[in-house]
């Protein structure tokens, strides 16, 4: 397989926490502007394959490779992150502390040393960014709330924001819609497939009905590596995967 | 005095000494008649070759008259010439037969003359006392003579020796007498060929008694007796080296049961539990006073049961420590779970209490409590010196680690114990009383915190302050040997106290303590999670 | 609801008005020490004009641990330490300033080092009989430490209670280092016997208010560059990063950059309050890295109040006060009041005095205005319809029980 033109590639990748094999020589590869769904049970190594990509986790073995040159193993959750990686989290992960408009701010594409951060002065151009964002994730009446006051769903839209704030080249959006109500849902996706016309996109989800309205190709984990690729209707059709999650 | 079967061995004995040195009987009167001529003695020179005579008689009843000699105990009657063994009283002598010992009354100080002893004499009675316990009956005698006459090597003394080593059944006194002729052997003027084995025999002993006989001997031999010594002396340094290198892996391992008895409750409540409690120190403190009041009420109302004290303060101790413990958990620390931070506060706020409660009790300064029997003294062990404290207290310390882990790990309580660490609320959900576990499992950890007090009373001072002196060690050893990994608390016990006591010779006790410090500090930097660390996703969560 | 903006303004005034209060006592007291009569009703005596000045040290010393536990995260047990090398630094520069006027006369060694037989100045004294380099060192040394102590922690990725212990133990390592007499500074019995500072004696009045006037404006500064910091987005950040320390990472933060700048300043402003602190006291001595005395300045922090500015200023002057007076009269109680504060603290006042103080006044607000709150959260309502979320309940934690709380 080739590197070049991919946006994210795994290849062998292994880990296991005190003997536990989380990820089990999993290989998977992601074009350039795709979006990917991922399924699988509890337990398949979702979680742990997002860790490894945004260096939280070092594989034991395997290689991780970004925009086909950069191996990801040698660097940080901040140097990943500021390539252009971007992560949205399964438990909405926002600064409770902190009102809406301050966790945009904080999550917005620009220097990451500590003096720019001292001395910055709000500019038109990143009030004009803030702004659009609001526009996108309709929390703009919320601006001025703590973060900690927000519902469940209203979180995870402000982490959908954080991450278009970042204006990351991959995205990878762990559960996006637990929490939300179908009308919701179908606003995620809609964003989602918005977000996707411009960027590389993962998206992790149990919730079959988004799923397929994302209308993607879709990769089934099983105890940590791939169980079957392909459409919706393909995997979902496919004897184990039936065996493994769907039938259950 | 009777003669018995050791005395016809020792007559077999002087018959080679009778031949060397001068004719003699060992008969009594024939003594007698040689301690009289110490009245003629009119120098020291005089008194000495009186003081041969009397050893070549070589029987064991010189002794007395020889050693009341050294000590400046002999007499001699201005008005009958007649010898005694006497002893100062007032201005009278009190005398005393120099064969027998038996009492044969006073007389006054202007009535005898002492017989004037120095140091060259001392030294001629302490050596024929020497060749004279060689025959003596009793091993332990036997081996003190052998290395009394290792000490000062006399060459004439070889004959004697070599009879004695043919006649010794006891195998360490027949090494010990053949290193004694060996050091002769040194001093004497016999053929190269027995030097060069007699460096051999010497340099096997490898203490620092061979090591300064071989220095001397080497200082005046040449040619290849001076290599032979030279590199008898190296392996003497060398021998000695690893023996000083394992006297400093025991004051180590001394050191890390100290600290393993420290940290072992809070590998417990900080391990297992997470609860960072600060007022871990005082749980020891609390049991050394325990101790101390076991000891007090043992000193006036039973003294015959001191030696049963520690065994009777170790429960006690268990249980007043615990139940403050469990005081503290319910009372505090309850309401602070999941903070750690805040736990450390308050926990530290305790420790302030508990230490101005027991200052405004028994006071500020030290107080004393004492060693049973048992736990006193020491023993040597090859070139090490050991002392019984040290031993029953890492003895100890094993115990209480070993019986910890099987309560953890075997009896459904630890069971309990780790579920509700894991998932508290799954365990309360498969019907574990959590809030009782917790309680307990920190009763027990403050529990064990005091019993280690107990045995901490042996060998620190017991104040107010006692607690303190241990806490950052404690943390330290847990912290390094894993968080919630009671063997690595073991390891990292003994690793410390180990480093500690090597660091020591080089910088100092305060630089050794300063730099095992700074080293934990960088090896957390290194391992945050410690030596043993659990991996994966439960531990960062 | 309560907007953050509000809370900011009610905070900016507090603040703003600590400041003045500060300035104004700067001039005031030592005014009303040196210009009134000892008779006069208004007369400020010497000895409150030392023991006041000693007080702003330490609330200085509270207030640079406030920014690195109230607004970082980080409960840092060893800031006594980074207090103490600032203390050392200025008595190094007043043991120099004593010249030949020690008991042993000698005109460059100090009485310790000619006691214990030194032969030259060891290496690390030159340069201190300069104010300038003195003063240089009194921010450097503490900084440095801090910096490289916090380079290889936050590096690693030391965290909570694991950090908080190996402060202590840096304290406690320092302490008995400096009670070395082979350290060169002067061992168990620290540096004392000071004469004067910049040529005027330290015993003089005037003196004494000049530090107190030093000391009163360098904490209204560090309130000023606390507050400053605070409301950056750099402020933003580092409480971003004692909330959720991950999730700043994988925005593209270097949390550890971040806290190490914090913790550094931190440091920084300890040392100056030391260096302000030894000349009041005359004596620095290595007592003051004992961990108890760090431990104690989280309890100033705490009681006033911490990740607020003006409350471990409160703190350490309230328990400060509380302390002078309770080793004057009842010597024996005060360890168990301190003890107590501590539980107590925790158990019932997490957010201090000044926090609480905010809390009952943003309910008691709330109250006065229900109307107006409840009108503005129906309007919310009716603007967010479509987001609003199905009930989760797993994702809360019970109420009540003894549910983990997120670690602090």
């Amino acid at each position: 397989m080739s590197k070049s033109g991919t946006i994210l590639y795994l290849d062998g990748v292994s880990v296991s926490f005190d003997g536990f094999r989380a990820i089990n020589n999993l290989s998977l590869v992601l074009d350039k502007g795709e979006m990917r769904a991922i399924i699988g049970p509890n337990g398949a190594g979702k979680t742990t394959m997002m860790d490894i990509v945004t260096g939280k986790t070092r594989p034991d073995t395997g290689e991780v490779f970004f925009d086909g040159q950069t191996d990801l193993t040698r660097h940080d959750e901040a140097e990943i992150a500021m390539m252009g990686i971007g992560r949205k989290f399964q438990k909405p992960t926002v600064f409770e502390n902190h009102s809406v408009e301050d966790n945009i701010l904080l999550s917005l594409k620009g220097p990451r040393s500590i003096f720019p951060a001292l001395f910055h002065k709000h500019s038109a151009e990143e009030k004009r960014r803030i702004d659009e964002i609001f526009s996108v994730i309709r929390l703009g009446d919320k601006r001025h709330d703590l973060a900690a006051n927000l519902s469940h769903g209203q979180k995870q839209w402000l982490e959908i924001g954080m991450l278009l704030a970042q204006d990351p080249k991959l995205l990878l959006v762990d559960e996006p819609v637990a929490g939300m109500t179908d009308a919701e849902t179908e606003e995620t996706a809609r964003l989602l497939k918005d977000i996707a016309k411009t960027h590389s996109v993962i998206v992790v989800e149990h919730d079959m009905h988004f799923v397929r309205e994302l209308g993607v190709k879709v990769t089934c984990l099983h105890e940590g590596s791939v169980l079957s690729e392909g459409t919706l209707d393909f995997v979902s059709s496919d004897e184990r995967v039936v065996e493994v999650y769907l039938g259950r | 005095m009777g003669r018995s079967a050791a005395l016809t061995v020792l007559a077999f004995l002087l018959t080679f000494l009778a031949a060397f040195i001068s004719p003699a009987s060992a008969d009594e009167a024939a003594l007698r008649a040689t301690i009289a001529k110490f009245a003629q003695a009119k120098n020291f020179q005089a008194t000495e070759s009186v003081v041969k005579e009397l050893a070549a008689a070589g029987d064991p009843a010189v002794e007395k008259p020889l050693a009341a000699l050294a000590e400046g105990d002999l007499y001699v009657r201005k008005s009958d010439a007649a010898v005694f063994i006497g002893r100062e009283s007032g201005q009278a002598v009190k005398l005393a037969d120099p064969l027998t010992g038996a009492e044969a009354g006073e007389a006054a100080k202007s009535e005898v003359t002492k017989v004037r002893v120095n140091n060259s004499l001392r030294r001629a009675i302490r050596e024929a006392l020497g060749s004279l316990t060689l025959g003596a009956e009793d091993p332990a005698a036997r081996l003190a003579a052998a290395q009394t006459m290792f000490r000062t090597p006399d060459p004439d003394a070889i004959e004697a020796l070599d009879a004695a080593i043919a006649k010794e059944g006891v195998a360490s006194v027949k090494t010990a007498l053949e290193q004694a002729r060996a050091a002769a052997a040194l001093a004497s003027d016999l053929p190269e060929a027995d030097k060069l084995a007699a460096i051999q025999v010497v340099a096997a002993r490898g203490d620092r008694d061979a090591l300064s006989l071989l220095t001397g001997f080497q200082a005046r031999a040449e040619g290849p007796q001076k290599e032979a010594a030279a590199a008898a002396i190296s392996t003497i340094n060398s021998s000695l080296a690893i023996w000083a290198a394992g006297q400093n892996v025991w004051y180590g391992i001394s050191l890390g049961s100290v600290l393993l008895l420290a940290a072992i409750g809070l590998a417990i409540t900080f391990g297992v539990m997470g609860v960072i409690n600060m007022a871990h120190g005082e749980m020891v403190m609390l049991g050394a006073y325990t101790t101390y009041v076991v000891q007090n009420v043992i000193r006036t109302s039973a003294p015959n049961l001191f030696d049963w004290s520690l065994a009777i303060a170790l429960p006690l101790a268990f249980l007043v420590a615990a139940a403050v413990g469990f005081a503290i958990e319910r009372g505090i620390i309850r309401f602070l779970y999941g903070r750690p931070l805040e736990t450390l506060l308050a926990t530290w706020g305790v420790s302030l209490i508990l230490q101005q409660a027991v200052r405004t009790v028994f006071g500020p300064t030290n107080r004393e409590v004492g060693n049973p029997s048992w736990m006193s003294g020491a023993f040597e062990l090859g070139q090490l010196s050991i002392t019984w404290n040290r031993l029953w207290i890492l003895c100890f310390a094993l115990a209480v680690f070993f019986v910890l882990l099987f309560v953890m790990k075997k009896t459904p309580w630890g069971l309990q114990m780790r579920a509700v660490t894991a998932n508290r609320r799954m365990a309360s959900s498969m019907g574990i009383r959590t809030p009782w576990v917790d309680a307990l499992t920190f009763a027990l950890g403050s529990g064990i915190a005091g019993i280690a007090g107990v045995a901490l009373s042996q060998i620190d001072n017991v104040s107010p302050n006692l607690g303190q002196g241990y806490i950052i060690d404690s943390f330290m050893v847990v912290v390094f040997g894993g968080v919630g990994n009671l063997w690595g608390t073991l390891v990292g016990a003994f690793s410390l106290g180990v480093l500690n006591k090597f660091l020591e010779p080089y910088a100092g006790a305060v630089l050794g303590k300063i730099l095992v410090l700074v080293l934990i500090i960088l090896f957390i930097q290194k391992r945050p999670r410690g030596l043993f660390a659990l991996k994966g996703r439960a531990v960062e969560a | 609801m309560i907007s953050g903006k509000f809370f900011a303004a009610g905070a900016d005034r507090r603040i703003a008005i600590t400041i003045a209060i500060l300035v104004a006592v700067a001039i005031v007291v030592p005014i009303l020490n040196l210009a009134l009569p000892p008779d006069s009703a208004l007369h400020v005596p010497s000895y409150m004009v030392a023991l006041t000045g000693k007080y702003l040290c330490y609330a200085l010393l509270a207030l640079s641990l406030d920014l690195v536990w109230g607004y970082c995260g980080i409960l840092s047990l060893g800031h006594g330490a980074f207090f103490a090398l600032g203390g050392y630094a200025m008595g190094m520069y007043l043991m120099r300033q004593i010249g030949d006027r020690g008991v042993y006369g000698n005109p460059l060694l100090p009485d310790f080092m000619v006691f214990l037989n030194y032969k030259e100045l060891p290496w690390f004294w030159h340069g201190f009989d300069q104010f300038w380099f003195a003063a240089l060192m009194v921010m450097l040394v503490p900084g440095l430490l801090a910096f490289v102590f916090g380079w290889f922690a936050f590096r690693s990725r030391v965290t909570g209670v694991y950090l908080s212990i190996i402060t202590q133990a840096m304290t406690y390592a320092l302490l008995l280092a400096f009670f070395r007499n082979d350290m060169g500074l002067g061992g168990n019995n620290g540096l004392t016997d000071f004469k004067d500072i910049f040529g005027f004696s330290v015993q003089a009045n005037t003196t004494r208010s000049a530090l107190f006037a030093a000391s009163a404006l360098a904490l209204a500064l560090g309130v000023f560059v606390t507050w400053r910091i605070v409301g950056s987005k750099y402020g933003k950040l580092l409480m971003a990063v004692r909330d959720a320390e991950s999730r700043t990472r994988f925005l593209g933060w270097r949390a550890e950059n971040v806290k190490l700048f914090a913790f550094t300043l931190s440091a920084v402003m300890a040392g100056i309050a030391g260096a302000l602190y030894v000349p009041q006291v005359g004596i620095i001595n290595p007592g003051e890295f004992d961990p108890a005395n760090s431990i104690e300045v989280v309890v100033w922090t705490a009681v006033g109040g911490r990740a607020t500015i003006v409350g471990p200023i409160v703190g350490a002057l309230l328990v400060n006060a509380g302390k002078s007076w309770f080793t004057g009269a009842l010597p024996e109680l005060w360890l168990f009041a301190l003890g107590g504060l501590f539980v107590a603290v925790t158990l019932f006042l997490p957010k201090g005095i000044v926090g609480t103080w905010d809390q009952w006044r943003a309910r008691s607000r709330h109250r006065a205005a229900p109307d107006e709150a409840d009108g503005d959260a129906g309007s919310e309502e009716e603007v967010v319809v479509r987001v609003e979320p199905r009930p989760a309940a797993q994702l809360k934690p019970p109420h009540g029980g003894l549910a983990p709380q997120p670690a602090e």
